[in-house]
């Protein structure tokens, strides 16, 4: 009996992720969502800049690669050119909440049948450990030395809780992947947001706190620990939008 | 035979369009030609002016800067290009916005209440084409047969009920 | 042939366009190309599949022009020069993806902000790269309405043939002034790409769209296969028109509306008895440097005329080796020569060397 198996749409090459990093089980949630929902062959991913910059090896269907920020502009071009394929984006907190934040928010406001996978773990990696859109209040990294000091850059932008105002998009949620409920829970989220996509619905972003052991110079499972201690009470999980679920409700 | 025609005067008098109105007729009578507009931020109130040549060849530059026919609605306008007309050339003067002579006496001038008569005939905005119907009968540059199929065509199907008043505009001038 | 309509500039484009199968418009509304964006809003809801969006941004819009070229399909954006500026980036990301795409810029005076005027400063950008990276565009330059639409559709053409983006670089005047168009019927016919992006369908292996090669070697091969591209494209689709040059003295350079200028002042100089020609070039990138490298031969002397400070004239030194001498005839900030100007720059060219 299998038990445990590579989804078909994951490549079957070695990642480069660094150990402990979480990209490795998003990017297997993606893949089986993909599977699950018989859409390989007729899906697009679109790349982001930062980690997952390479993530174009790693899925099995058609791939693009954007520059930083665009990977939403570029999904609606896609999108529009033929809205019979799936179109999904896969993107860093630098990339979705900093230099592309104007692109997020449009192609959620029009709620663009796409699917956003947004990776929040509060850094910059690719890069080398800069601070983040996300970066915590008080957060040591290498452009905030002395800890991010709100009073000269700002509060961390919480993205589902922005976008879910927008009476736009159609799903929007918060997942983790730091425990192994937090996982089962993100892969039916993740799954949801395609679905939404094969049934025409729109906009469906879910946003996954991650960990950068590398980065915030800590081993794989204190990266855990610190997600559980301080990322989520900042980011509470949970769906914070659900329009079709609202109609329902009515 | 080349004719360099400057439309000027105030954005919102209809200066875009009677110079449209000449090349579309123009264009009708398989003539070269050219149409400019001056553009600007402004919409409405602000000056504005068109460049339109008709010819017998290829039109090469499309900016109309030594008019051979001037026609002006306001008096910035004519203050500006009365000295650009080429000796010998054409000014059409709406007489009703525009109290000063020309000066110039090397060129033919032509004094219309061109706004007095529109209101007259019940189309105030309509100055601009009274000019033009002016302008076919003293300067020949486009025939008077056939202006009732030009407005057909430059009148878009939903605004159709604006030809009569149009042509009846024209004829005005032209009689004028 | 069909029937000869009056129409801006802009418009032509966007007509153009969808007759050569770009069913796709992506743009930002902006002085004096607004007209384009207009005229696509208008129809493309009204053609099967046609898709008019009003993009966020200039830098949304290119972006959404790549992911559709990417799938395949014809596609454009149009802006005027502070908007082209924006677009840069996406340029060169499509210039490095292989994929074809056009690109309109009706030009406006600059830098910064600038004017709404017509202007043609922005040929430095458009020919020498304009974003990062070794790259070129095909870029065309009308004259006139007519050629308004013909590049159009030359420029879809050559874009899918060489795999690279076109550029219609126009300027106010061109996109706002009327002429007479007769506008081409037949639909064009379209190229295979397998290289799309079109669902792998579990029949092929994955197609994949990318500028990002860590392996040095690997992205200086692309580099060199892409300049490779762009000999043919400067071996065969050079394009330039030739006036009055069979025994000129002085060759006036000039394109765009600044040639509509020049052929008034090189006709005016032959009534004068000075033996003036034009060469305008259709193509700025490529340039065409064997044209002008004939005329050089017989010329005395060259005149560029130009809607900037001086930005062709480069080129053609180059074209000529600096043989003869080039002088400039020039207004900018959207000022535009007038035919006695040009004269004015023929006649002191002719002099200078008799």
């Amino acid at each position: 009996m299998v038990v445990f198996e590579r989804p078909h749409s994951l490549a079957k090459v070695p990642m480069h992720y660094c150990p402990g990093c979480t990209h490795g089980i998003i990017h297997r949630l993606v893949a089986q969502a993909i599977d699950e929902l018989g859409i390989e062959g007729n899906a697009i991913g679109v790349a982001p800049v930062g980690c997952a910059v390479m993530a174009y090896n790693y899925f099995t269907c058609d791939m693009i690669e954007a520059a930083h920020g665009r990977a939403p502009a570029v999904a609606t071009g896609l999108k529009r050119a033929d809205p019979s394929k799936i179109i999904f984006t896969y993107q860093g907190d630098g990339d979705l909440a900093s230099i592309g934040m104007a692109e997020t928010v449009h192609a959620a406001t029009r709620n663009e049948n796409i699917t956003v996978i947004f990776v929040n773990n509060a850094i910059y990696g690719m890069t080398g450990g800069q601070m983040a859109p996300t970066s915590l209040p008080g957060q040591v990294t290498q452009t905030s030395p002395y800890g991010r000091d709100v009073s000269m850059a700002g509060y961390p932008i919480k993205v589902s809780e922005m976008l879910s105002a927008l009476d736009g998009p159609e799903f929007i949620a918060r997942v983790a992947v730091n425990n192994v409920k937090n996982v089962k829970n993100a892969q039916k989220i993740i799954k949801k947001a395609f679905e939404n996509q094969v049934n025409g619905k729109g906009f469906s972003l879910v946003e996954v706190v991650s960990s950068c052991p590398t980065n915030w110079g800590k081993t794989p499972s204190d990266a855990l620990k610190w997600v559980e201690e301080e990322m989520i009470p900042y980011y509470p999980l949970g769906v914070y939008k659900d329009k079709s679920a609202e109609k329902e409700g009515e | 035979m080349t004719t360099q025609i400057l439309i000027a005067g105030f954005g919102g008098q209809g200066v875009l369009f009677a110079g449209k109105f000449l090349a579309y007729k123009g264009l009708l009578e398989d003539k070269q030609l050219s149409w400019l507009p001056s553009y600007g931020p402004e919409m409405r109130g602000g000056t504005a002016n068109c460049s339109v040549i008709i010819s017998d060849e290829p039109v090469g530059s499309p900016i109309v800067s030594k008019p051979d026919v001037l026609v002006v609605m306001n008096l910035p306008s004519l203050d500006k290009y009365e000295n650009d007309v080429v000796p010998g050339g054409k000014i059409f003067v709406d007489s009703t916005l525009i109290e000063r002579k020309v000066e110039r006496t090397d060129v033919d001038v032509y004094y219309i209440p061109a706004t007095q008569l529109a209101i007259d005939i019940g189309a105030p905005t309509l100055a601009n084409m009274i000019m033009t119907g002016k302008v076919i009968k003293e300067t020949g540059v486009v025939s008077y047969d056939g202006i009732e199929q030009t407005l057909t065509k430059i009148i878009s199907a939903r605004k159709a009920n604006l030809k009569d008043i149009n042509f009846k505009a024209l004829e005005t001038g032209y009689n004028a | 042939m069909s029937e000869k309509v009056l129409m801006k500039g802009n418009e032509a484009i966007a007509e153009a366009a969808i007759r050569a199968g770009c069913l796709h418009y992506f743009g930002y509304p902006i002085t004096p190309q607004t007209e384009l964006a207009a005229y696509m809003a208008k129809r493309m809801p009204k053609i099967e599949g046609g898709v008019f969006l009003q993009a966020e941004s200039e830098i949304a819009a290119i972006n959404m022009v790549y992911g559709v070229s990417a799938t395949g399909k014809r596609v454009m954006t149009s802006s005027s020069s502070p908007g082209v500026s924006l677009k840069q980036e996406g340029i060169s990301y499509i210039a490095g993806s292989d994929l074809p795409a056009l690109i309109v810029n009706v030009q406006r005076g600059g830098p910064g902000l600038g004017g709404i005027q017509p202007s043609q400063s922005d040929y430095f950008q458009a020919t020498k790269g304009g974003g990062h990276g070794d790259y070129h565009l095909i870029v065309l330059t009308p004259a006139s309405v007519q050629e308004m639409a013909d590049l159009t559709g030359l420029a879809f053409e050559l874009a899918d043939k060489y795999r690279m983006p076109a550029m219609l670089l126009a300027d106010g005047t061109m996109g706002q002034m009327m002429e007479p168009v007769e506008l081409p019927e037949t639909k064009p016919e379209l190229i295979d790409k397998p290289w799309a992006l079109t669902g792998t369908g579990m029949k092929r292996e994955h197609n994949i769209v990318n500028s990002l090669y860590l392996v040095p070697e690997q992205l200086e091969k692309t580099n060199l296969e892409r300049y490779e591209r762009y000999k043919l494209v400067e071996e065969n689709e050079v394009r330039y028109e030739s006036f009055m040059m069979d025994d000129a003295d002085v060759c006036v350079v000039a394109f765009g509306i600044a040639a509509r200028v020049s052929k008034n002042a090189v006709v005016e100089a032959r009534k004068q008895g000075i033996k003036a020609g034009l060469i305008r070039p259709i193509t700025v990138w490529p340039f065409p440097k064997k044209a002008l490298a004939k005329a050089a031969e017989t010329c005395k002397a060259f005149v560029s005329v130009e809607l900037s400070m001086g930005q062709m004239i480069e080129d053609i030194n180059l074209a000529i080796k600096c043989s003869k001498p080039v002088s400039l005839c020039n207004r900018v900030g959207g000022m535009i020569p007038s035919p006695e100007e040009v004269l004015e720059s023929i006649k002191k060219a002719a002099g200078g060397n008799e």
